[in-house]
């Protein structure tokens, strides 16, 4: 594509001069090189998905083998940064709005999601804001974002005034242990440099216990949590019963 | 015209209908391109080409509803006797038997002619919803973008989709436009492959000469009278036997057959078969998959081709088909790496198993020689044994793909 169809074509951008465009178009093709920059996300994608997917179609009556199984229902990604969730929830049918707090994170995700022919409601926005603004949603999306938030009881009770009676809250996090620690700042930052350093506040992470007593104060009634494990060797995540040590994912509903 | 479909399959032959049946079946629509012109409607008639199934292609083929059409048709082989042949001498005594009454799974494997594998899937196809059959049309160029993947028909038609598979074989034009190398090269032995009528029945038994030459595998054809041959020679005298009559034919098998079903005669057309290896130096590429000979050409005979490309087939719309109901894009890297990950290894060791596995382990033990047979059924091919053994030395674990286990997706 040419920079004239670029100024034309991405949504949303407005007065952006093309140098931007481009600059947004070169970091959508880093939030979304499987091998880059965001590898980490990509490889625990495929079981994120896994466990979103299965929960929806669980608490929603859909049957995931039908196209478009999710159609109808509305659904919040928090934290969607380039995408990587909003994009395969779209797909799937759900109506989907985007929101990060992080405003470059918007244009390249409108830009991706373009390429890909989806239509995402994509918002520089946070949970709270939208609470207030009085939005409702079926399902919120609320992965990887509560162990950077200052005050996860405000952000969670946000979370809980969007859903709407019925609605779903997906929420992953990381555990506080030695073992959490051991792997996701010392491994991930640190040595096999996953991630920037300083990604993570090790202070922050949340053991599953004080989530799931931070979800029923926020007023949400948790229903199931796993572990995401990680296997070095095949270098596949996969959904574990027992294993919350690390990585784990919780499902909770508004009654 | 422009046409759009999720899943672009530039091959017609098995692999590409066996892909593109499992892939509607779950809902994914699929274009399938063939070069070959629209088949005629009058089935074949008989000509001498065979498979040997193995177990897990059986299974693969029931899971995507095409055995029903073909199980009256097909020849279960219900033993193999081996033995040591001398040439000029015919076959020591059989010095091995393995009955398929000593394992559980029933027959060892199939017999299944060509024509009637192929009719089955064009039948199949076309009572899908879901699946284009474009036959006659040649593909020109492909092109990958940021939201899928193009290719230009020679008749101007432009199809587009979110990947493309070639199963167009060990010359794969859709590798060689997305710029995957091959490596290869011969083993200076060409498999000639035909069909007799013999006397005296074969009772579903698949009999395996190891000749200095090469093997000689007599394979159970159905009706207990005809069995398919597949004789592999060096070049030379593979080429001198090919150039003589069916009587001269015929006179010089005969030794190497031996008189134990009696009087033989041809009863099909006589094919020739060079052996050489063809492997494609990555199974995929930006929005691009190869699957059977176009991914890894081992061994161009009595099918064993086929058993590795089903395993292709069953991988691949395992991990495209779980990428769709995840909602991820079916041509991106995560399932198309996760499909090279699963297949590459076991390909590739297979198709080395024809060359650099033979070095590593004595081809003279009989026990190998015989634990290769029971793996895959029949034929000199698949050292399903030493396979085992270079997997558990890998680290390996054979994971087999749900359709191969006879499951749906």
């Amino acid at each position: 594509m040419s920079d004239a169809m670029h100024a034309n074509t991405a949504p949303g951008t407005g007065t952006v001069d093309a140098a931007e465009v481009a600059k947004f178009e070169a970091m959508a093709a880093e939030w979304w090189d499987p091998n880059g920059k965001f590898k980490p996300l990509h490889n625990m994608n495929p079981c994120r998905l896994d466990y979103i997917t299965r929960q929806i179609a669980a608490e929603f009556g859909r049957d995931l083998t039908t196209q478009q199984p999710f159609a109808g229902l509305r659904l919040l990604d928090i934290g969607c940064g380039g995408g990587l969730l909003s994009e395969p929830m779209a797909r799937l049918g759900a109506t989907v709005v985007g929101a990060d707090a992080a405003p470059r994170n918007i244009p390249v995700a409108k830009l991706h999601a373009e390429q890909s022919g989806l239509t995402i409601d994509y918002r520089n926005t946070t949970a709270e804001a939208l609470a207030e603004a009085g939005e409702r949603f079926d399902v919120v999306l609320n992965m990887e974002v509560v162990e950077h938030v200052s005050d996860p009881l405000a952000y969670l009770t946000a979370c809980h005034d969007l859903l709407k009676p019925g609605g779903l809250m997906i929420c992953s996090t990381l555990n506080r242990n030695p073992k959490s620690f051991a792997m996701a700042i010392v491994g991930a930052e640190y040595v096999m440099r996953w991630l920037p350093k300083g990604t993570h506040d090790w202070q922050k992470f949340i053991t599953p216990d004080e989530l799931y007593d931070l979800i029923r104060r926020a007023g949400l009634d948790p229903v199931d949590r796993k572990g995401m494990v990680f296997n070095p060797i095949t270098w596949r995540w996969s959904i574990s019963d027992r294993d919350l040590s690390v990585n784990y994912v919780t499902a909770s509903l508004r009654r | 015209m422009e046409m759009q479909a999720d899943v672009l399959i530039v091959g017609g032959g098995l692999n590409g209908p066996a892909l593109a049946l499992a892939l509607a079946q779950a809902g994914l629509s699929v274009a399938v391109i063939d070069a070959r012109p629209a088949p005629q409607r009058a089935e074949a008639g008989f000509d001498g080409r065979a498979y040997a199934l193995a177990i897990a292609s059986k299974r693969l083929l029931q899971a995507i509803g095409v055995w029903r059409s073909v199980e009256a048709q097909v020849q279960p082989i219900l033993r193999i006797k081996t033995s040591d042949g001398r040439p000029g001498q015919g076959p020591a005594p059989f010095f091995l038997t393995f009955d398929a009454d000593e394992i559980e799974e029933g027959p060892m494997g199939y017999m299944l002619e060509d024509r009637f594998l192929y009719a089955a899937f064009l039948q199949a196809m076309r009572a899908t919803d879901g699946i284009t059959l474009l036959s006659g049309e040649k593909v020109e160029a492909q092109e990958v973008t940021a939201a899928g993947v193009s290719v230009r028909l020679a008749s101007g038609k432009t199809l587009t989709g979110r990947l493309l598979v070639g199963c167009d074989g060990r010359g794969s034009g859709v590798a060689e436009r997305a710029g995957i190398r091959r490596l290869g090269w011969g083993y200076g032995q060409t498999a000639l492959v035909t069909a007799v009528h013999h006397e005296k029945p074969h009772e579903g038994t698949a009999y395996q000469y190891f000749m200095p030459s090469g093997p000689l595998a007599i394979l159970p054809l159905p009706g207990g009278h005809h069995s398919s041959i597949v004789w592999s020679e060096t070049e030379a005298v593979a080429t001198e036997i090919q150039a003589l009559d069916d009587a001269g034919y015929l006179e010089a098998l005969k030794p190497r057959f031996g008189g134990f079903l009696g009087d033989l005669s041809l009863a099909g057309e006589r094919f020739t078969y060079p052996l050489s290896l063809s492997l494609a130096e990555r199974f995929v590429e930006e929005r691009v998959a190869l699957v059977g000979d176009a991914a890894h050409g081992v061994h161009p005979i009595a099918g064993q081709g086929l058993n590795l490309g089903l395993r292709d087939v069953g991988a691949l719309a395992e991990v495209v088909v779980n990428a769709a109901r995840r909602g991820e894009d079916i041509g991106s890297a995560v399932p198309l790496g996760e499909y090279q990950r699963w297949r590459r290894f076991d390909a590739t060791a297979l198709a080395l198993g024809m060359d650099a596995v033979n070095r590593i382990f004595s081809n003279d033990n009989p026990v190998m020689r015989l634990g290769r047979d029971l793996g895959m059924g029949v034929v000199n091919a698949l050292p399903g044994l030493r396979r085992r053994f270079i997997r558990q030395a890998a680290g390996l674990e054979g994971e087999l793909p749900r359709l191969l286990t006879g499951r749906k997706l």
